[in-house]
């Protein structure tokens, strides 16, 4: 294994473990979503998400090996798609922020000629309507009732500080994560503003969250999550399923 | 005017309005036989009813009974199959049944658009299934106790409502029929991944095999209980073979599916909990054994296994939803402010759309 290879297979690591994580979040809402049509909605970005995470996982091993049989402390998903889904404004907030991050990735992605350009380009087009749709949701819930303004600025900012990560380099991502970072800052600020909210001010990144994903380290609730998730696939070794 | 002239008058006023009024129901009689036979010719001729033709009472009553009980049963059937979505055993599995689960939630949304055809909204029908007014499909108050019961579902739950839904899509009323061509499709394809998934595990470890077997051993007699209870005790079969709502008998589309099921079951290397089943060479149909009824009526009363849980869940996510629906509410009224004219057309089809149906 040469080590150019082991780089973009960290790359794909870290990007097809941040959508199967974020994949699995979003399955958790099927059949108790706050309307019929959001049911459908969040599904599908659960199946796209789903998708992305099985190419990548492909380039670096068996999908299922690495999905099922790895530790907690071997996942490479920032620590912001792990989050709980909470209630319907924190699920927002979480792919607003993700949504707006992974649109400006696999857009410099796609226009580069690196060995993700083809799987960028067709997901990037799968991921401005996640975009879209995190917007939307934003604007109605911050500019809608009290309640839901509430709620919605609650949200924002109890995930603000895990914005910060998604800006750590990481080894075999070839992008200007710079610039990135400011798009990301300018899309979301007037997002949040047209939908009368304020932009946190708090720290985006912590003394223990800084990158701590992409490192291994991950909050409590991740734990769970793979413990639910793996456990049936555990119980069977090696059996096809 | 004195008290006898007011009287008088009176009087008369009233013997007038009488006269109208009666004149007005002879013409309202003779107005409905002649709506009457336009629409029994229609359903005679196999023409589609449309939300704007005139219909009897009893049948857009029989239509929203069912078309709600059908959707209500796709929401409630998502919880069973959901409940496993988190731990599909593998990436591809898990994207089938995510997948399988969201176009249950399509079907529902087809299905209450269906309804509202009829004049009644999606909340109203939500209010009543909350509230145990209006039931859903008592399959879905069995529980999925390990993964094989995905494949079961899929193969026998799916493969039963296929049996009973492909007919529909040649019911009279038009919105219903087209939506269940959607819906079959769809459903083919569910009961496809339900039975090579149970393929899969019956070809597998013996622990999956079992897994199998027994999941198969659960969910066969429920599934012939889909169907309702046999012809002589089902209360509106009669009224909704003569509107052709349903074209089949309850027992004839149960025997259809067990003549379905058997070698399937051969196929997949797994038995049916029924020592009766046996091939019938005079009749050319499978033989099978008494099905239950005490049980079919006793869960459709509400003592099945997770009757409670299946309705305390949808209510809670419809609570939970309350304060974002009423946001995206709150949001639409501020911001339509702008396009007035879009509520006038509105309103006004509303009122075309009444007046049709009147």
């Amino acid at each position: 294994m040469t080590a150019q290879t082991t780089a973009i297979e960290a790359a794909a690591l870290a990007l097809g473990d941040d959508a199967l994580v974020l994949s699995h979040r979003l399955g958790e809402w099927a059949g108790n979503a706050p309307v019929l049509e959001e049911d459908v909605a969040l599904a599908n970005i659960a199946l796209d998400l789903l998708g992305q995470a099985r190419v990548l996982l492909s380039l670096v091993g068996d999908e299922d090996e690495l999905a099922y049989l790895r530790e907690e402390r071997a996942f490479r998903n920032t620590q912001l798609v792990e989050q709980p889904n909470g209630d319907f404004a924190h699920t927002i907030a979480r792919q607003l922020y993700f949504s707006t991050y992974q649109k400006l990735l696999y857009g410099q992605l796609a226009s580069g000629e690196g060995p993700f350009s083809g799987l960028a380009a067709k997901a990037v087009k799968e991921v401005a309507y996640h975009q879209d749709h995190a917007e939307h949701w934003t604007l109605r819930l911050g500019d809608g009732t009290p309640e839901s303004h509430t709620r919605m600025q609650r949200a924002c900012d109890a995930l603000w500080r895990y914005t910060g990560e998604m800006f750590q380099p990481v080894d075999g991502l070839d992008v200007d994560l710079t610039a990135m970072e400011n798009s990301w800052l300018a899309s979301v600020t007037a997002v949040l503003e047209q939908a009368t909210l304020t932009v946190p001010d708090g720290p985006r990144t912590g003394a223990w969250t800084a990158g701590a994903g992409r490192q291994g380290l991950h909050t409590e609730p991740f734990g769970r999550m793979l413990a639910e998730m793996q456990h049936l696939h555990r119980s069977h070794p090696g059996a096809t399923w | 005017m004195t008290a006898g002239t007011a009287a008088t008058a009176v009087t008369a006023v009233t013997a007038d309005a009488q006269g109208v009024r009666a004149e007005q129901d002879t013409a309202a009689a003779a107005g409905q036989a002649a709506h009457e036979a336009v629409f029994d010719a229609a359903v005679a001729a196999d023409e589609r009813i449309e939300p704007r033709d005139w219909m009897p009472d009893a049948y857009r009553a029989s239509l929203v009974r069912q078309i709600a009980q059908h959707a209500h049963s796709e929401i409630i059937g998502m919880q069973p199959e959901a409940n496993w979505i988190t731990r599909a055993p593998t990436l591809r599995r898990k994207a089938i049944l995510m997948a399988k689960v969201q176009d249950e939630a399509g079907h529902g949304l087809y299905l209450y658009s269906a309804a509202e055809t009829l004049g009644t909204s999606r909340d109203e029908l939500l209010d009543k299934l909350h509230s145990g007014r209006q039931k859903y499909s008592s399959i879905f108050n069995y529980p999925t106790l390990t993964w094989a019961d995905v494949g079961a579902i899929g193969w026998l739950v799916d493969g039963a409502a296929i049996t009973n839904q492909v007919p529909l899509c040649r019911c009279s009323y038009g919105p219903y029929a087209r939506a269940m061509i959607r819906v079959c499709k769809e459903e083919s394809f569910h009961q496809r991944q339900g039975y090579e998934a149970l393929l899969a595990l019956s070809k597998g470890t013996e622990a999956q095999h079992a897994m199998a077997q027994d999941a198969v051993n659960r969910w066969w007699w429920p599934s012939l209980m889909m169907f309702g209870p046999p012809d002589d005790e089902s209360a509106h079969s009669a009224q909704s073979m003569a509107w052709k709502i349903k074209r089949h008998s309850n027992d004839e589309l149960r025997q259809r599916f067990v003549d379905i099921a058997v070698p399937q079951a051969e196929a997949l290397g797994l038995t049916l909990p029924d020592p009766d089943l046996r091939w019938n060479e005079e009749r050319g149909h499978y033989d099978f054994g008494p099905i239950d009824w005490t049980e079919f009526w006793d869960v459709l009363k509400g003592n099945g296994p997770c009757n409670e849980q299946r309705l305390s869940k949808r209510r809670q996510a419809h609570e939970d939803g309350a304060w974002v629906r009423e946001a995206a509410a709150a949001y639409a009224d501020k911001h339509s402010t702008n396009h007035p004219e879009q509520h006038t057309q509105q309103r006004t089809e509303q009122q075309e759309n009444g007046e049709a149906r009147a």
